[in-house]
């Protein structure tokens, strides 16, 4: 999933401060599972930002309202019927989801987490970085670990000499990604394909020619 | 001889070959380049110019070669993956080229994190290996790695690094091989300090006959002291110190420490000296240059050859 | 203000602090009423949204009494409301408001006297501090 972080407190007051009424979006997808942007943060976020503005004497209106998602234009209509009452709009969705509310509706949209990577599950409450979306994926010759991002300098002919204790130079608790793929190659039998040299990677499908996009002219 | 370096033309003569480094200078001025590389001049074959180190600024590779070709002496630039992408590489390789240098090591690089400039974007566009490829391409087919043609290719003398001691260790005699096949005409070699386990991966390396593709440049630092190679235990990633190392500094009184470490150095290298495979030592005496002829001269490697 | 009489949460679990406080109640140990207590099967149930909605409601203070740790009778329950416990306090921080409304108090069930102690020093405490600043805000303009 995307993985998101709730942005310090301080930095969203300081965005809705000229502002009395916000309605203030969760997603129900991503950030949920991350539990930084879904039903429930959304109401500690609101909670929160009760208490801070009574502690200043003052009240302020908040919205609550969760989508299915924020990244599908049928999802964020649904907010049509609230926008016309509110000054400001406060979204707790990746950035993908605040732009498309920004790209919708007039009113100031703000983020109030921040997106941090893809990524899977290590166990409850820690996730990890597992991909980085680099438009060629690698993980069917390198025994399903992927050197592009659980590598540090995304070695495609690893490892570098910094590996400490299978660890990665960065530090003990990063795993060095090319001694998983080595030990998974090992484990699967396949151990001489590692000498195969890996060429200089095409950056292109992976941002390096702009912003990317996806048509699919049989779904249009 | 595929190329007008020193180096290579120790190497070919059969004579065990020696490097050194100068770590260029945190600011501007050619005077202390000048003045590490004459320390040291008459005791090596090649000057190694360090790129970055540890990811903290200093005066590029390339600006430090160029003062010391300009000296008379022959330079070896590194280049590290971290901080350029492709093209700055290849314009960066001819540019040194034109300018007379023509012995170069291929480098991963050490991750910014260490560095004084932790956020910056690190570059990593292609890795040593990749480079290694790309330099042998620009040189045997005056090809640039986007595939067009150049029109004076660069003659570079490819070098790059291998570790030993890094895990996993049953890799290290595979990933040299990569960089064979990808076209490396020398290593250089993390330092050494457990002589045992660098024997055993030159065994690796002499029965899958890399030994005869590729010069393997053995490399060597003294310890100025044990606080140092206490350090160099713990704190260094990919260091493999042994207790003995530890043991015998310990057991020597402080004042003494340095001559001590300059003797282990020279028992190393006698010893390797022995080791099939080994073409030759590059010596890593960073701000200690000047204790680099003691060293050479105590192995009995003075004076150089005449090639 | 003088005169002050904090309003006082309490989310006890059933089996360990409600007990406890029965125990108070029945050998005659008094604590101040203040203190309110809302029983719960488990401090598990308890969520940092409860412990703030019950401060933005008004109450000057809210604790959560839960087993001692290791022996809560489902197993964790106590931890994950100490850790929650926890988070609040980082809100609360981070909005300047005294982390001290907030607690996390463990004792088992025969403990009628620690209920009455600490309910009585948790309330004392609050005193210190002052009312929740809500109230000023409530009397001056409509409810949140």
């Amino acid at each position: 999933m995307i993985t998101a972080e709730q942005k310090p407190i301080q930095e969203i007051i300081g965005y809705i401060a000229p502002y009395d009424k916000i309605l203030l979006v969760g997603c129900n997808e991503c950030v949920t599972v991350c539990a930084a942007g879904g039903r429930k943060e959304v109401g500690l976020l609101a909670s929160a930002l009760h208490l801070n503005s009574l502690k200043q004497g003052k009240t302020i209106d908040i919205k609550e309202i969760t989508l299915e998602r924020q990244c599908d234009p049928e999802y964020v209509e649904e907010l049509v019927s609230y926008i016309g009452e509110v000054d400001a709009v406060v979204s707790m969705a990746c950035g993908c989801g605040v732009q498309t509310i920004a790209g919708r509706y007039k009113a100031p949209v703000f983020p109030a987490v921040n997106t941090k990577f893809m990524g899977a599950s290590k166990s409850q409450g820690i996730w990890e970085e597992r991909c980085q979306g680099c438009g060629d994926c690698m993980l069917g010759i390198t025994g399903g670990i992927c050197p592009v991002a659980r590598c540090s300098k995304s070695l495609l002919n690893g490892p570098c000499g910094g590996t400490s204790n299978g660890q990665c130079e960065i530090g003990p608790d990063t795993d060095c990604a090319w001694r998983l793929i080595w030990e998974r190659l090992v484990a699967l039998g396949i151990q001489d394909r590692y000498e195969e040299l890996n060429a200089a990677k095409d950056w292109r499908p992976g941002g390096g020619a702009g912003p990317r996009k996806i048509i699919r002219e049989d779904l249009i | 001889m595929k190329t007008e370096s020193r180096l290579e033309k120790v190497l070919a003569s059969g004579a065990l070959a020696v490097t050194s480094e100068v770590g260029p200078p945190r600011g501007c001025g050619v005077d202390i380049v000048k003045e590490k590389a004459n320390m040291i001049k008459d005791y090596v074959d090649g000057i190694n110019i360090t790129d970055n180190q540890t990811a903290m600024v200093r005066m590029s590779s390339i600006a430090g070669g160029v003062i010391v070709k300009q000296m008379g002496l022959d330079p070896i630039i590194q280049m590290v993956a971290r901080d350029r992408n492709r093209l700055a590489m290849q314009a960066d390789i001819i540019g040194a080229y034109s300018l007379g240098i023509n012995t170069m090591l291929c480098l991963s690089g050490d991750h910014p994190k260490f560095g004084d400039h932790p956020n910056a974007k690190a570059v990593y566009d292609v890795d040593s290996v990749n480079m290694i490829d790309m330099v042998k391409n620009m040189r045997e087919e005056s090809k640039f790695q986007g595939g067009a043609d150049i029109k004076i290719p660069p003659k570079m003398f490819i070098g790059a690094a291998a570790n030993p001691f890094a895990d996993p260790f049953e890799l290290r005699v595979m990933r040299l091989a990569k960089k064979v096949a990808a076209g490396v005409d020398f290593i250089q070699t993390q330092c050494i300090f457990n002589l045992d386990k660098f024997e055993t991966w030159m065994e690796g390396v002499c029965e899958r006959g890399l030994d005869e593709k590729v010069s393997i440049l053995a490399g060597i630092t003294p310890m100025k002291s044990v606080g140092m190679a206490r350090y160099m235990k713990n704190k260094v990633p990919g260091m493999d110190v042994p207790d003995e190392v530890i043991k015998r500094l310990e057991g020597v009184p402080k004042e003494k420490q340095p001559e001590e470490g300059i003797k282990m150095a020279v028992e190393q290298i006698e010893r390797l000296k022995e080791c099939k495979g080994v073409a030759g030592f590059h010596i890593m005496a960073i701000e200690w240059e000047e204790r680099v002829h003691e060293i050479v001269e105590g192995a009995g490697l003075y004076p150089r050859p005449q090639v | 203000m003088e005169n002050f009489e904090p309003e006082i949460v309490a989310f006890c679990c059933h089996y360990c602090a409600y007990t406890a406080a029965d125990m108070a109640g029945s050998k005659r140990i008094s604590y101040p009423s203040n203190v309110k207590i809302i029983r719960v099967p488990c401090t598990g149930k308890v969520d940092a949204i409860h412990l703030m909605k019950a401060l933005e409601k008004g109450a000057d203070g809210v604790y959560v009494a839960g087993c001692l740790e290791g022996d809560c009778h489902f197993k964790n329950g106590n931890l994950r409301a100490k850790a929650r416990v926890a988070r609040v306090q980082k809100f609360l921080e981070d909005l300047g408001w005294e982390t001290e409304r907030v607690a996390m108090l463990n004792m088992s069930a025969g403990m009628g006297e620690h209920f009455a102690k600490t309910a009585r020093e948790f309330t004392e405490k609050i005193k210190t501090l002052g009312p929740n600043p809500v109230k000023e805000v409530k009397t001056a303009s409509k409810a949140v």
